[in-house]
């Protein structure tokens, strides 16, 4: 390790400023701003969530002047989260720093394609930002479905800038995922075989993959919405013969491997952090990696599901009912092999290992409403209601960005060299886990009771069951604060990280290097036995 | 200090997970209020038809199943916390397959879901269409009020629109309640088919088990039928624009033998909306057989 050190010194010709973090093609430089920029989408994201909770906590219009404006806040909201918070920070952020660590690869295949893939996130950013505040908002929810998105129903630049931010942050994504296909493909060290590859980096292909395949149909779509919108072409406007339909399978075509974009890193944190925190190797290693392979095949042809109400075909309904099922069961497999890893080890409660924890069991209960909301014959009375909002926030609120609390206090050693306070992410947890639970657990009840999404107001009788979701929304949002406030400490005052603060069961190659690890990770390449 | 936080964890995971089932157990029944959510209901709304009474069946099973699943991976989860803890287990085992355990944790999830797809499947074709509509109706979702026409009854259509929360009379639900409901003769199977003219809505009336979208373009068919004279309240369930919140659906079904009395006085009062050539040929017979021409001549308008 020592020499390590000296190396970090001596050969390390650490760029200044500018050239570090503007000009960066160093893959952890990159990962560290993907996930700075994420904690800030983050912090609008949230701010708009606490704007929405305000609005909802007691019947009648509060805050929001009109629908529009509450339209406009609610799809700013979802598409920042997914494109801006979520896919940056697990992907991006993570994928960034610990691929090419864990394979033993000195960088990313192409590390200029990487600082374009972060940097085009930016001005996509300011365009979905800037879109809240030019003219009446984007306010066809973040699905944006024809006729609604379409010039006739949503004039002015704010839909056109929303647009262009989508086809700026899908261009990032695309050109990540082919370096990170590349990458994994073609850097692993010798000896790293793909059946070696720490669940990670499989979580990380498959997502990679995923993107790569379902992420141009979306760019497809809405270039044909712009030219619907601005060029006069009527590929979705049915008095010149196109269809409103044809965007929703297009959509939900690269909407619904999305999903799963969302929430595989997840998977492949949790894995790492159940293994290491139970210090037993991951149990089934192989039927985990194939049950992401499958979830990532199952996903791309079970998209209808999300319209069911569209008019399809009876059998086709039944079609798509079926295939949403079968994707219960590679995710009941790697749920049930995450407790069998846990089975017999010796297991430490560290923060991430409670948020790993908090993920299985928070994911079971996302799951099991998926299973709900995959029958077309209950969908019937729950699609799109707050039913459908309390699950999606399970799998993603609850699933995807528990994984990423859990991998930063996984990491944050390993990225920063400090050790975060154990007390404070342990009260960290505990108030978002009670926060969210608090949230999201009575829409439920709400969707149950028949109440729509996308309302600033409601019928009389949801109003108790809305009033719970806000005070638990406001816990929620001052844990998130907390948590800024455990990395000021984390970075201020932290303890000094070993290379290795997790013990024997810590054993991927990132813990092998020292905390953090050189600008240059490898100066030869390990050899996997 | 880690040890006492994670016996109150191992608490408080078990606490939340009893407070779920109890208050999930909520989620299986229904309220008895019908056609209209209650404050604090957690399960459904109390079923007005037979759709909604065949999905509460069906929901009821789906609902036990997820709770046992739910419960079965809490109750391993705290199992594991709490047995295989650095404290009572301070040497890892290092068995990483079974391939018996593995087969199981498959093949049983595919028999289960395989138990939840048949009545499903079942249900979905019940659902779809009927064979045998007394009626039918046309359904339109517009920028913010529904239209709703009667093509077997001349042919007569009308708005319905929200009561704005200052013109609400006493009794009248806010945000729920409109000046003129559709309504419908109790224990008639109806047909609904709803077409779209602006962008796109859904009718979704939770209590009778019906949702379709409201599509520009196309025309959808599904059915309904409310079992006992009520109102039986909906929202617009596509977000559709700045009001989007405020375009309810009350459906009024009245007893059959007085509706053919409210047809009558709807062709006075929207006389204006029928087309001339419908009038005397349907004007007789209230429930008239289905004729295609009437379903078909709002719909190419």
């Amino acid at each position: 390790m020592a020499t390590a050190h000296a190396h970090d010194d001596h050969h390390d010709h650490a760029p200044g400023f500018v050239s570090r973090w503007l000009y960066s093609t160093n893959h952890k430089d990159i990962g560290t701003l993907y996930i700075l920029f994420s904690l800030f989408a983050g912090i609008i994201g949230i701010g708009i969530s606490l704007l929405m909770r305000i609005e909802l906590q007691q019947p009648g219009m509060q805050i929001f002047a009109d629908g529009q404006s509450w339209n406009a806040m609610v799809s700013a909201h979802g598409l920042i989260m997914v494109f801006f918070v979520i896919m940056p920070a697990l992907i991006g952020g993570f994928g960034n720093w610990f691929v090419p660590i864990m394979i033993g690869a000195p960088d990313m295949a192409f590390p200029r394609l990487n600082n374009i893939s972060f940097w085009l996130l930016v001005p996509a950013f300011l365009l979905l930002g800037g879109s809240m505040f030019v003219g009446q908002g984007a306010g066809a929810g973040w699905t944006i479905y024809p006729p609604l998105s379409d010039s006739q129903y949503q004039p002015g630049m704010s839909m056109d800038m929303a647009l262009f931010a989508l086809h700026l942050a899908g261009a990032s994504s695309i050109l990540g995922a082919a370096n990170f296909i590349t990458t994994i493909l073609n850097m692993r060290a010798p000896g790293m075989t793909l059946h070696k590859m720490p669940l990670f980096v499989w979580s990380m292909l498959v997502t990679a993959f995923l993107l790569l395949l379902a992420v141009p149909v979306l760019g497809g779509a809405i270039t044909m919405l712009i030219t619907d919108r601005n060029f006069g072409t009527a590929f979705f406007r049915p008095e010149g013969g196109g269809d409103p339909v044809l965007f929703q399978h297009l959509f939900w075509f690269f909407g619904h491997p999305e999903v799963y974009i969302m929430i595989l890193p997840a998977f492949g944190i949790v894995s790492h952090v159940v293994s290491t925190f139970s210090k037993k190797p991951v149990f089934g290693y192989l039927g985990m990696a194939y049950a992401m392979v499958a979830i990532g095949v199952v996903g791309f042809v079970v998209w209808a599901h999300h319209m069911y109400q569209s008019g399809m075909d009876v059998d086709t309904r039944a079609y798509f009912m079926a295939a949403t099922m079968v994707i219960a069961v590679p995710t009941g497999v790697k749920i049930f092999s995450w407790i069998a890893t846990m089975w017999g080890g010796s297991m430490r409660y560290d923060t991430p290992m409670l948020f790993a924890i908090g993920f299985i069991f928070l994911f079971t209960v996302g799951g099991v409403t998926g299973v709900v909301l995959a029958n077309a014959s209950i969908t019937q009375i729950l699609h799109n209601t707050y039913y459908v909002v309390a699950h999606f926030h399970y799998v993603l609120s609850l699933g995807a960005v528990f994984g990423i609390y859990c991998g930063i206090y996984y990491w944050i050693g390993k990225m920063s060299g400090r050790q975060y306070p154990e007390m404070l992410g342990k009260i960290h947890f505990w108030m978002t886990f009670i926060g969210v639970n608090l949230t999201f657990f009575p829409m439920h009840f709400l969707g149950n009771q028949g109440m729509p999404r996308r309302y600033p107001d409601y019928a009389d009788a949801h109003a108790g069951w809305n009033l719970i979701a806000s005070l638990g929304a406001y816990l929620s949002i001052a844990s998130f604060v907390f948590f800024f406030f455990v990395m000021w400490v984390t970075f201020r005052r932290g303890a000094v990280a070993a290379a290795n603060p997790w013990g024997e069961g810590a054993t991927t190659l990132e813990w092998q290097v020292p905390s953090p690890p050189a600008f240059h990770t490898f100066e030869e390449l390990p050899r996997i036995r | 200090m880690g040890m006492r936080l994670v016996k109150n964890g191992l608490g408080a995971l078990a606490a939340l997970a009893m407070t779920w089932a109890i208050m999930g157990a909520g989620m299986a029944s229904e309220t008895t209020t019908l056609g209209v959510p209650v404050p604090w209901g957690t399960g459904l709304q109390a079923s007005g038809g037979p759709i909604k009474t065949a999905i509460h069946d069906f929901n009821e099973m789906v609902f036990w199943i997820i709770v046992a699943i739910t419960i079965f991976v809490g109750v391993l989860l705290a199992w594991v916390m709490f047995r295989y803890s650095a404290k009572r287990n301070p040497v890892a085992s290092q068995t990483s397959h079974h391939t018996g355990l593995e087969i199981a944790w498959t093949v049983i999830p595919v028999l289960i879901l395989i138990v939840i797809a048949i009545p499903s499947f079942r249900l979905i074709y019940y659902q779809d269409r009927t064979q045998e509509a007394d009626m039918t109706i046309n359904v339109q979702g517009r920028q913010w009020y529904w239209n709703y026409a009667y093509p077997d009854h001349g042919g007569f259509n009308f708005d319905s629109r929200p009561i704005p929360t200052e013109d609400l009379k006493p009794g009248q639900l806010r945000n729920l309640a409109v000046d003129e409901p559709l309504v419908v003769p109790a224990g008639r199977n109806i047909r609904v088919i709803s077409t779209g003219v602006d962008v796109i809505h859904s009718f979704f009336v939770p209590s009778l088990g019906v949702q379709r979208y409201s599509i520009p373009g196309r025309s959808i068919e599904t059915w309904f039928r409310a079992d006992s004279p009520g109102s039986y309240f909906g929202q617009c369930n596509q977000i559709c624009g700045t009001n989007h919140w405020f375009m309810p659906i009350e459906v009024r079904a009245i007893p059959a033998a007085e509706f053919d009395a409210w047809v009558a006085s709807a062709r006075t009062r929207f006389a204006a909306t029928m087309p001339a050539s419908a009038t005397p040929a349907v004007a007789a017979v209230a429930e008239a057989p289905i004729s295609l021409a009437a379903i078909a001549a709002p719909l190419a308008r």
